[in-house]
């Protein structure tokens, strides 16, 4: 009797697991179809390419230069992605908000959680297809030179994971105003601080430099365009899109209170 | 029989910091009745609303919907509603299709039903020929009625419409009320509106909300007749009952006294009289020319009236 009960309830558990898994998809699937038809999306991967193409040029233009990605990467992660991930990111909550289509949204049979994960899924879709337009940098290394494809891998994995964390810094930035534009602000600033805790750490010593380096979205990174692929940095990266994620949700939330 | 209630309010208090938008509000919607929710502006309509759908939690209290509580059965309890909010809420780069079928699929209906409803809810808010334009482009009376399109999609119990006529051409709010009026027979319509006319054109009952708190409550008919019928004072007078009640009843235009005793020798007196009769200097004369005690007078049916003057009494025309 007390297993035929467990039975039905990992089958309800898995019921609210589809229904839960339906509602985020169809939130993702809104959200990129807005990317797709917007011309905002296209804009920003144009301009991304213009510039990680500057970056990438000057990268093996050296006397001594490497074929390899870390040369690009590196700048990009530190000076293009604070803007661009809290502009794909602006839009996602901020919006709601203005519309007043928030207020539809968390009163229709949707979780909190499902709405910003759903948000969430569809611009990391958009950013990981906006790197990958980068790929064309990679086909050139290889055509034209002789890269060591290890590097090239980790380095873009912990791109994407970097970059990941960025974004889920802009959703939570765009859950706290109506307004895009502070919204993008926020973001850029609150990514900015994460990174500069990297530089802050060499201005101290023992344990509080420490402190400041891990805690640093920028300096986990490292190690991956290094070649390193650490368990505890895919760790790190994986424990910081799941707490701003959390806390837009608890965001989301407040708004309901005031 | 009596119809079941299927949304039960009890006690309703919020607050929004130190301040009370509502307080201890508490009404029942039976099944298949439209219950217009009136008010002035800031009386608390938009906040009980927002509480009823489940997107405030009420500082205390309970709102149940078809018997599911919206602060721990929030989802069961959304599922059976439909609801459009003051401003309508539009995502302005969707079509009308492509919006109705996101709100259909947000609340788990299926591609079959969502292709069906969306036919039958295009017909009954004559959206007909506007199904692949992009909202954005829609005017505000077609923008309203795709808001109702979306709150009954998924045929829900109950809708809840807050300000559903405000700001569209005249025109469109005579058919936007005959809609929620056909939708009425199927469903139970919870409406907020500051415009008198409106309640007693298309609800059942009404709910007269004043800065937060319901100063009456019962059919539009019944609530005419009651402001326009008679006008109360309440006086509170120290001395012999009998000679009080004669006096006051001897005022010219007084239609009735109803006494109730207070402590000492005084007692409450309910002066009734004709509404378009003003007898409020005359109760305080007569009572102080015999020399008794004058405690307190209160104008008592001032409080509705002056509420029904804040409103909207006229229709707004173009």
């Amino acid at each position: 009797m007390t297993a035929l009960r467990q039975v039905g309830g990992y089958i309800l558990i898995g019921l609210y697991a589809i229904q839960g898994g339906r509602n985020t998809a169809t939130i993702a699937w809104k959200e990129l179809r807005t990317y797709f038809a917007s011309p905002g999306a296209y804009i920003v991967a144009a301009v991304f390419l213009a510039v990680t193409g500057v970056l990438f040029v000057n990268s093996i233009s050296g006397t001594f230069a490497e074929a390899s990605v870390r040369g690009f990467l590196e700048p990009t992660a530190l000076f293009v992605v604070p803007v661009l991930a809290p502009i794909l990111s602006m839009r996602l909550l901020a919006e709601e908000q203005k519309l007043g289509t928030m207020e539809l949204l968390l009163t229709s049979p949707v979780r909190d959680y499902q709405v910003v994960i759903g948000k969430f899924i569809a611009s990391y879709i958009i950013l990981i297809l906006t790197i990958s337009l980068t790929f064309f940098f990679v086909f050139l290394l290889v055509w034209k030179g002789d890269p060591d494809m290890g590097p090239i891998l980790s380095g873009y994995l912990g791109f994407v994971l970097y970059t990941g964390a960025a974004l889920s810094v802009g959703i939570l930035a765009s859950s706290l105003s109506s307004n895009q534009i502070v919204a993008a602000i926020v973001g850029f600033g609150i990514i900015l601080i994460l990174i500069l805790l990297g530089q802050a750490s060499e201005l101290v010593t023992g344990l509080f430099s420490t402190i400041l380096e891990e805690a640093s979205v920028l300096e986990h990174f490292n190690d991956f365009s290094r070649g390193v692929i650490d368990t505890w940095h895919l760790v790190y990266y994986l424990t910081t899109i799941a707490t701003f994620l959390f806390l837009t949700v608890r965001s989301l939330e407040s708004r309901r209170w005031r | 029989m009596a119809a079941e209630p299927v949304i039960e309010v009890e006690n309703l208090t919020k607050y929004y910091g130190n301040f009370p938008a509502i307080s201890d509000v508490s009404f029942t919607v039976d099944k298949g009745e439209i219950l217009g929710f009136l008010g002035p502006n800031g009386a608390g309509k938009s906040t009980t609303m927002k509480i009823l759908t489940g997107y405030m939690p009420p500082t205390e209290g309970v709102v149940r919907i078809a018997g599911y509580d919206v602060v721990s059965q929030s989802l069961e309890a959304r599922k059976r509603m439909g609801y459009l909010p003051e401003t309508v809420p539009l995502y302005t780069d969707m079509t009308v299709r492509g919006y109705l079928g996101f709100m259909g699929s947000i609340r788990g209906m299926s591609r079959d039903s969502i292709r069906r409803r969306t036919g039958d809810v295009v017909d009954i808010c004559r959206l007909g020929d506007y199904t692949d334009t992009l909202i954005g482009k829609l005017s505000k009376g077609f923008r309203q009625r795709v808001g109702i399109a979306q709150a009954i999609l998924h045929e829900p119990d109950i809708l809840i419409l807050d300000e559903p006529t405000i700001g569209i051409d005249p025109i469109q709010v005579v058919e936007t009320r005959q809609l929620i009026k056909d939708l009425g027979t199927e469903h139970t319509v919870v409406i907020s509106t500051h415009i008198l006319p409106e309640v007693s054109a298309i609800c059942q009952r009404v709910v007269i909300i004043h800065e937060g708190e319901i100063v009456a409550m019962d059919s539009p008919e019944n609530l005419a007749e009651r402001l326009q019928a008679s006008a109360q004072v309440v006086v509170d007078v120290r001395g012999p009952k009998e000679k009080v009640t004669a006096a006051l009843q001897g005022i010219d235009g007084v239609q009735g006294v109803t006494v109730t005793p207070l402590e000492r020798g005084a007692a409450t007196y309910t002066v009734t009289s004709g509404r378009d009769q003003d007898i409020r200097e005359e109760v305080a004369r007569q009572v102080v020319q015999q020399g008794w005690g004058l405690l307190r007078q209160e104008s008592l049916s001032m409080s509705l009236e002056e509420i029904f003057l804040r409103l909207t009494t006229e229709e707004p025309s173009s």
